[in-house]
């Protein structure tokens, strides 16, 4: 690489990553700010976080966005595998274009037709709107995208090890979790972290299938944002961030040993045949 | 690839309730809904709760209620021109918008693909992480920043480049609109591009520059045409969402950013009118059946 491109590079990535960080740091930044006006520095205080604490309508909707994320990440995941295995082994089946369709499509789907029709069809069946209809809304958005995650650590599997297992006797279900699943687990792990924040995020399909007794949080903080910007949004904000970026820096740095570790066994077993 | 797969795996019970439980739930979440959205699209409105007349109660009186069905929330539709303009405008600022992310974020990715190897997982790390945090939050970001009296305006009076009382006219424009989308997609389209890049032969750009080909000729005839499949997935990945987008443009684009997202939301939680929402929506799903078939093949390749 001569010296005037790596100058571009180095330029373009610097760039790049202040444009995708620096309103995110002033907006965490502003949230230790004294003062009301959200623009006016008025010192530094953790004042919005001491609010935060004491409202209630809050901690309720918090509540129940985290209970709805790990529900409906829960069930998406166990269909999302379920979905990514079928795509990935059985490849001629009756139904199969319209399934890989199904898996697919609401990755683009935009979420104001996803909700729409959701809701629509609750409605319908005369399923009462609240708690479980955002859960099911959530597990039908997400296990599109634990399907694609999970699918792409299946395509680099080694089949052998299952196949070994299969023809010394080993039933199906036994192989699968004996042997494929502890394989695919960081795919599949990553996959439920996924669906737990998208769950955690999603703004416009909670608010199409939801009733009463179950606004969410991201349903909370967009009424307030209506009413205007204010410090303890901010707050919230940060908390959010942060827990998020915490959990997914942990869970790379833990996939990342566990894939230097099994490459280190697989070197010393290999040494020592 | 293709003569692994060619072997299924012997077939068990299992399998049928494998494929079974998540093809039923897709079928009863995910089409399902669609053909109830139709179906709402073609009653009448009503004011009771739900508010639309009931289109099929029962499999026996269906012919009787198929000479029910009306088109009168499509004819709506072409009679009240804010939709049809809504429409257009949501297409004209998604391809806008699809356009300048790929400006913005070929660079960027160009830039970690060309990066050490050492860097390029943190990197990739880097761009996913906001990617992970909140929509919602991040477009609310930009709401403090480009109001009129917001951190913006105050930096560029810090910098003199404004008047004390000159202030920067961006929030609830069209501008805002695309600040917003191009900061929330921007993962959308580094990713694919990355991983289209990051393939790309080194050797090819040596041969081509020991050969005597100037660098800005060798990326346009090699560099990116290699890198097209990334390019297409980049594009459809957030065009096709962009153009139903409803948070950004009800959050920095005010009353002067028409998009058809806004339309329906405003249809539905705020005139209730289930029957014509419906319609916005089945319409909005037509124009974009020709790009999302794309995108699947396109997947289904990869």
């Amino acid at each position: 690489m001569n010296k005037t491109t790596s100058w571009f590079n180095v330029t373009s990535l610097v760039l790049g990553f202040a444009f995708l960080y620096v309103p995110i740091l002033i907006l965490m930044v502003y949230s230790f700010n004294a003062s009301k006006l959200v623009t006016v520095w008025g010192g530094l205080s953790a004042r919005w976080y001491v609010e935060l604490v004491h409202d209630q309508a809050i901690i309720d909707a918090a509540w129940v966005t985290i209970r709805v994320g790990f529900l409906s990440a829960s069930f998406a995941t166990v269909l999302g595998t379920m979905a990514a295995l079928v795509l990935d082994r059985y490849r001629k089946f009756h139904g199969r274009a319209l399934f890989s369709g199904m898996v697919y499509a609401p990755l683009v789907m935009p979420e104001v037709i996803t909700g729409l029709s959701l809701l629509l069809l609750f409605v319908a069946i005369g399923f009462d709107r609240g708690f479980w209809t955002v859960v099911i809304a959530h597990t039908t958005l997400t296990m599109c995208f634990v399907a694609v995650v999970v699918q792409s650590r299946l395509v680099t599997l080694d089949r052998s090890l299952e196949e070994a297992a299969l023809d010394l006797g080993c039933p199906p279900v036994k192989t699968f979790f004996l042997i494929t699943l502890p394989l695919i687990l960081p795919g599949v792990v990553a996959g439920w972290m996924l669906a737990f924040t998208l769950s955690l995020d999603d703004l416009v399909i909670a608010s199409f299938t939801t009733g009463p007794g179950a606004t969410t949080l991201p349903i909370k903080i967009y009424s307030m944002v209506r009413l205007g910007v204010t410090p303890e949004i901010n707050a919230i904000s940060t908390i959010l961030i942060s827990v998020i970026a915490v959990g997914v820096i942990v869970a790379s740095v833990l996939s990342h040993r566990s894939q230097v570790e099994k490459e280190k066994a697989e070197r010393a077993v290999f040494l020592a045949g | 690839m293709a003569e692994r797969r060619t072997r299924d795996v012997k077939p068990f019970l299992g399998k049928w309730a494998l494929v079974a439980v998540p093809y039923l739930w897709s079928l009863l979440f995910f089409l399902a809904p669609f053909l109830i959205i139709f179906k709402i699209s073609l009653s009448e409105t009503a004011i009771a709760m739900p508010p639309y007349t009931p289109v099929i109660a029962g499999v026996s009186d269906l012919w009787t209620k198929l000479s029910d069905f009306t088109f009168d929330n499509y004819v709506f539709l072409t009679e009240d021109p804010l939709y049809y303009s809504a429409y257009l405008s949501s297409l004209r600022i998604a391809l806008v918008s699809t356009v300048l992310l790929l400006i913005v974020g070929y660079p960027i990715a160009y830039g970690m693909a060309r990066a050490p190897k050492s860097l390029r997982n943190a990197l990739v790390m880097a761009v996913i992480l906001p990617f992970w945090t909140s929509f919602l939050i991040r477009v609310y970001a930009w709401i403090g920043i480009l109001k009129p009296e917001g951190l913006l305006t105050i930096a560029l009076q810090g910098l003199g480049i404004l008047g004390p009382n000159e202030q920067v006219h961006i929030y609830n424009t069209e501008i805002a609109v695309f600040i917003g989308i191009v900061y929330s997609y921007l993962p959308f389209m580094v990713l694919p591009l990355y991983a289209a890049l990051e393939k790309l032969d080194a050797t090819l750009l040596e041969a081509a520059a020991d050969l005597g080909c100037p660098p800005t000729k060798s990326f346009w005839v090699i560099t990116f045409p290699l890198s097209l499949p990334g390019v297409i997935a980049g594009c459809f990945l957030c065009f096709i969402p962009i153009v139903g987008e409803f948070v950004i443009p009800d959050l920095l684009g005010g009353s002067e950013t028409l998009m058809i997202g806004k339309t329906l939301w405003a249809e539905f939680f705020n005139n209730r009118d289930w029957p014509v929402s419906s319609a916005v929506a089945v319409v909005l799903l037509i124009i974009l059946v020709v790009p999302i078939v794309i995108f699947q093949n396109q997947q289904k390749k990869a």
